[in-house]
């Protein structure tokens, strides 16, 4: 079968949605999980049928399930997140130095080639790889050696959320910690640098030279061209054309350049979506009206699609792993909203349905291209 | 054998019904009870106190014959309601959040 299989993480379960190629007709299989924080579920794509996911509560804590099957049945594997040696600290809101203490993994990357290995963003931020398919989990603790003691918590805490590995190298990984910034390793997480060269963060950080402290949401890459990144931060969308080396600002004509997610089209390297949102202070679309913004250019000139999105009283946010493309010929567009909703475009971005309007508050979306 | 009611969550993860039995070795303590319950069940190492301190996580409480037991020492003895399987010992997800 030629199709798609979305996946979706809610704060009450996971949901598995599945369709052919034609993406008209829906089949829902869930909650998976039911009544846990799902944060993030994703695919091998070594394997389509060995998934991963991230289930928490505030009552039980942290467990890592594993599926060999598509999503049809699970098994819990190794949740044993422990920080390599003396875990050290990092600094608290009051400025003061504060222990890093292990709180819920947010996302996790299966490897590019292996079904085994998968790599895992924690809070507090830390990069766990796991070579056994998920059983023991090891930390790559030479990235809080870049600068760690400096890091501070966003309001959403101090998550490592993005991981982006380059498929042109296997030694590089980008990754993103709220509120640290972007960083990278050449060799395969032993040591890392921050990358952050022209991002500003004038209120939060009046330094203009600050080599991290910076609040990124989101990054993302187009596998045919590992050097370009684009990045929504907490404010500004910015380019990178040297890997990470520097940025540039691309927001141009956003209603808002505050924002979650980004996603880079499966065929276009130079198409991007941002779902702008109103500010940092008021999480919901500007207006009232949810629009996906496209840049065909690479970014500074951005089209709102609007057609099958609401355009009145919509007050959803999208989170940050919250959208994602498929590779079919005609490119689909997934994102899920905290009111429920799964959206999904499979024209590109042209015309927008819900697949599902009422999940719990959706954390993450996921897409798989099946074969 | 000794009875303990494990929380719903932790029943699914489990894949087991409400009560489960145990046999436990040597002195009948409340750590001696939370070791039986990890060893037949190593799913639930973590779940209900920290992988690594053995600390109770925050949300989770413990109940023997009507009365709290959760801030007790894991040395202490349980009542011998408890050690006879008279009574369950239970393990409740705290009332907190939304």
């Amino acid at each position: 079968m030629n199709g798609v299989r979305v996946l979706v993480g809610t704060r009450k379960g996971a949901f598995i949605l599945t369709s052919n190629a034609k993406r008209k007709k829906w089949d829902i299989s869930g909650p998976h999980f039911a009544g846990w924080e799902i944060y993030h579920l994703k695919g091998s794509p070594a394997d389509p049928n060995r998934l991963y996911a991230s289930q928490s509560t505030g009552w039980f804590g942290q467990l890592i399930q594993r599926s060999n099957d598509g999503g049809k049945t699970w098994e819990p594997v190794g949740k044993e997140f422990v920080y390599d040696g003396v875990p050290g600290t990092h600094q608290w809101y009051d400025g003061t130095q504060h222990p890093w203490e292990f709180k819920r993994v947010w996302c996790l990357e299966p490897s590019l080639t292996d079904p085994d290995t998968v790599y895992a963003g924690v809070e507090d931020a830390a990069m766990f790889r796991s070579g056994d398919g998920g059983q023991t989990w090891q930390e790559l603790s030479g990235l809080r050696n870049a600068k760690g003691h400096l890091w501070q918590p966003g309001a959403g805490g101090m998550c490592l959320h993005t991981i982006v590995f380059d498929p042109s190298n296997p030694n590089r990984i980008f990754i993103a910690i709220s509120a640290a910034g972007a960083f990278r390793t050449d060799d395969g997480g032993e040591t890392w640098r921050p990358v952050n060269v022209g991002l500003k963060s004038p209120f939060e950080l009046p330094d203009p030279t600050a080599e991290v402290g910076h609040c990124v949401h989101n990054i993302a890459m187009h596998p045919s061209r590992p050097g370009v990144l684009f990045m929504q931060k907490h404010w500004d969308v910015m380019r990178s054309d040297d890997a990470g080396e520097s940025w540039h600002e691309i927001s141009g004509n956003l209603p808002s350049d505050f924002g979650f997610p980004i996603a880079v089209h499966a065929h276009e390297p130079n198409t991007i979506y941002v779902v702008p949102i109103k500010s940092d202070s008021e999480h919901f679309p500007p207006d009232g009206k949810l629009r996906v913004y496209r840049s065909r250019s690479g970014g500074d000139e951005w089209e709102a699609l609007t057609n099958g999105l609401p355009q009145s009283d919509c007050y959803v946010n999208i989170l940050r792993s919250a959208m994602a493309v498929d590779t079919l010929d005609s490119c689909g567009i997934y994102f899920g909203t905290t009111g429920g909703q799964v959206y999904a475009s499979a024209d590109s971005g042209d015309s927008w349905k819900p697949i599902v309007r009422d999940l719990p508050a959706v954390l993450s979306v996921e897409v798989q291209t099946l074969p | 054998m000794i009875r303990v009611i494990l929380p719903h969550h932790l029943r699914t993860l489990a894949n087991v019904g409400k009560e489960v039995e145990l046999q436990v070795e040597g002195p009948m303590t409340l750590g001696a009870i939370l070791d039986a319950v990890e060893s037949q069940y190593p799913m639930l190492r973590g779940t209900i106190r920290d992988h690594i301190t053995l600390q109770r996580r925050p949300f989770i409480r413990f109940f023997a014959c009507g009365q709290d037991w959760s801030h007790q020492p894991s040395e202490v003895p349980l009542p011998d309601e408890v050690v006879t399987g008279a009574e369950p010992f239970r393990i409740v997800g705290a009332m907190a959040g939304g």
